[in-house]
């Protein structure tokens, strides 16, 4: 009796955060239906020009892509690298006492907020990038993508230490047994054995780093501009979004429509991105019992 | 969008203060003789005004309720001739139309200037060859489909480095007012630059790129003074460079105007609208420049309060 009331009460709260994202999805999906009524989804796709708040409108997604594309890869090329290495040191490497302090050191830097690593682009890390790159714009995607990089690096070294950790000592054992050194067994043996759970910390990294906003909106600027150079102003589609609904965007209109097919194209991509990290987690997983 | 519902209520303080004082009868002040609504739609340029004024006038007069609307100018006077409103917020004049639009319906009003709005454009520090830039070069450089890319594409004389653009977002009044002025048309503005209803970032920007150039409110450039470079602007009877005498006497042109409120004669025999409009033009002085605007001289104000009573006719 009692154990079916909590059961109930479990279920409920399961439910509510289901029905939330179908909710979500549903609206998502009425809006966007009706931007593709006035938009042709060709012109979406394959156009290159993002003007919808002027006179003159263009509804080309791509510079808004490319915009997200750039700042997501390029905090990619910071954080794997360098959350991966991390994860080794962590769990091959590092003693267990340095691994409890260092751990929760490594896991703040997700807890700042991110308007102060906006800040920090903009205040110290594009000023250092013009030193070296004289050209380089005051908002630019590059400086954007070295904050968005160390953000998510915790989400790379955490998920990916935990995957490592996950490998049986064995494994290790049997290794160095045969004669390898710890180096060897760390790439040659224990990576590989977790490489399922590497690849999905990364996807999941990526795809945060794809929806990072409040960063981006500071420091890449405000200009939807196609161009694959980081030192560039650029738009991605998260700062477009904040742009256009902060103002007083009539609801119902085109404009405000295309905060929806813009957030749609998000939901997609990330969505994506962890359908597939799932699937290569289910996949590859390697059973060790 | 309909004008009720983006019509501000700004009532839950008077309310608060209400409720604290067993509902004002005896206090003390004397502010228990005003009491009553008063509407206000318009400009939402001019909302900010109206509001502030709104806010300070409800702590002196609790038995008050003061809505404001933001139904664009236009839209502000097509309610206020229908006698919908006692008072309607215009960032220019009214025009022919309009004014026999209220006549048709028997509403006589007053004209109120109550500030006036400037905007500044702004170049960084380390640009050595901007002074002075007209009209026309400021809509070669921002008109739609503009071809501008490079300073020399504005005076062959100027270095072939790229201007970077910076300006209001399309939600701005800075933004209509601009693309008004000049390119001729409201949202009239070509759109590859970088656009900020924050001008915080525009400030940022302009600060930090050697061949900026951008717009914004003269207010803001002045909190920013020293990290930028004001530009004269030449609206065809030479160069003028903003500041506090050139936007108040109109000679900064034509990046400054006037903003209005007109207020509904018969209206002002009701305490709450006159006292409203009194409080205004007493307190203006002081609570325009919180703003962002620029007040009128004090000589000016009291010359309209003086035409108040004569204007509401016999209630004196």
């Amino acid at each position: 009796m009692k154990e079916g009331l909590i059961g109930g009460a479990l279920f409920a709260c399961a439910a509510a955060s289901t029905l939330v994202t179908v909710g979500v999805v549903l609206v998502l999906l009425r809006e966007t239906t009706a931007f593709f009524s006035e938009v042709s989804i060709v012109e979406f796709l394959t156009g290159t020009r993002w003007e919808p708040l002027f006179q003159d409108r263009h509804f080309g997604v791509l510079p808004l892509l490319t915009g997200s594309i750039l700042v997501a890869g390029g905090a990619g090329v910071i954080a794997v690298p360098l959350g991966l290495l991390t994860a080794i040191f962590l769990s091959e490497y590092a003693s267990r006492r340095l691994r409890e302090i260092l751990k929760p050191v490594l896991e703040v830097l997700a807890g700042i907020p991110t308007v102060v690593y906006g800040y920090f682009a903009l205040t110290f890390v594009t000023p250092l990038l013009r030193v070296v790159f004289p050209q380089t714009d005051i908002f630019n995607a590059a400086s954007a993508s070295i904050v968005v990089g160390i953000m998510i690096i915790p989400t790379v070294s955490s998920l990916s230490e935990d995957a490592l950790r996950a490998v049986p000592s064995a494994l290790r054992e049997g290794a160095y047994g045969l004669g390898a050194t710890k180096l060897e067994v760390s790439t040659r043996v224990v990576v590989p054995a977790a490489l399922s759970g590497v690849i999905a910390s990364f996807l999941l990294a990526i795809s945060r780093a794809v929806g990072e906003t409040m960063a981006v909106t500071i420091a890449a600027g405000n200009l939807a501009n196609l161009t694959l150079n980081p030192l560039e102003s650029i738009q991605t589609m998260t700062a477009y979004i904040v742009q256009a609904s902060l103002g007083d965007t009539p609801q119902g209109t085109l404009v405000f429509r295309t905060l929806f097919a813009v957030a749609m194209t998000l939901f997609l991509i990330t969505l994506a991105m962890n359908v597939l990290s799932q699937w290569i987690l289910a996949r590859y997983r390697e059973e060790y019992q | 969008m309909t004008s009720t519902s983006r019509t501000w209520s700004v009532t839950a303080g008077a309310a608060l203060l209400l409720a604290s004082c067993g509902g004002g009868e005896g206090d003390s002040s004397g502010s228990d003789a005003v009491s009553g609504a008063v509407a206000i739609d318009g400009s939402s340029t001019v909302f900010p005004i109206a509001e502030a004024v709104a806010e300070e006038f409800q702590i002196a007069y609790p038995d008050t309720r003061i809505t404001v609307g933001v139904s664009g100018t236009g839209g502000g006077f097509e309610r206020f001739c229908g006698g919908e409103t006692d008072i309607s917020n215009a960032s220019r004049p009214i025009d022919e139309g309009e004014v026999a639009a209220c006549a048709a319906a028997g509403v006589e009003f007053i004209e109120v200037p109550v500030a006036w709005d400037g905007l500044s454009v702004i170049v960084n520090p380390a640009n050595d060859f901007v002074e002075c830039l007209t009209v026309q070069d400021l809509r070669r450089v921002w008109q739609p489909g503009s071809s501008v890319r490079t300073w020399r594409d504005v005076r062959p004389s100027w270095p072939a480095e790229p201007i970077r653009l910076y300006g209001a977002g399309t939600d701005s009044g800075t933004f209509d007012y601009f693309t008004e002025a000049i390119n001729g048309e409201v949202g009239a503005s070509r759109p590859d630059y970088q656009a900020s209803e924050d001008d915080n970032i525009l400030v940022q920007g302009v600060e930090g790129d050697r061949f900026a150039l951008g717009y914004f409110g003269y207010a803001y450039y002045i909190e920013n003074a020293e990290r930028l470079k004001l530009v004269a602007v030449d609206g065809g009877s030479g160069c003028v460079a903003p500041s506090d005498e050139t936007i108040a006497d109109g000679t900064y042109a034509p990046l400054s105007r006037p903003l209005f409120m007109y207020v509904k004669r018969s209206a002002l025999d009701r305490p709450a609208v006159r006292e409203y409009v009194e409080f205004l033009l007493r307190e203006a002085p002081v609570l325009i420049p919180t703003t962002g605007y620029h007040a009128l001289s004090d000589a000016e104000y009291q010359a309209i309060l003086d035409e108040i009573p004569e204007a509401a006719g016999t209630a004196g």
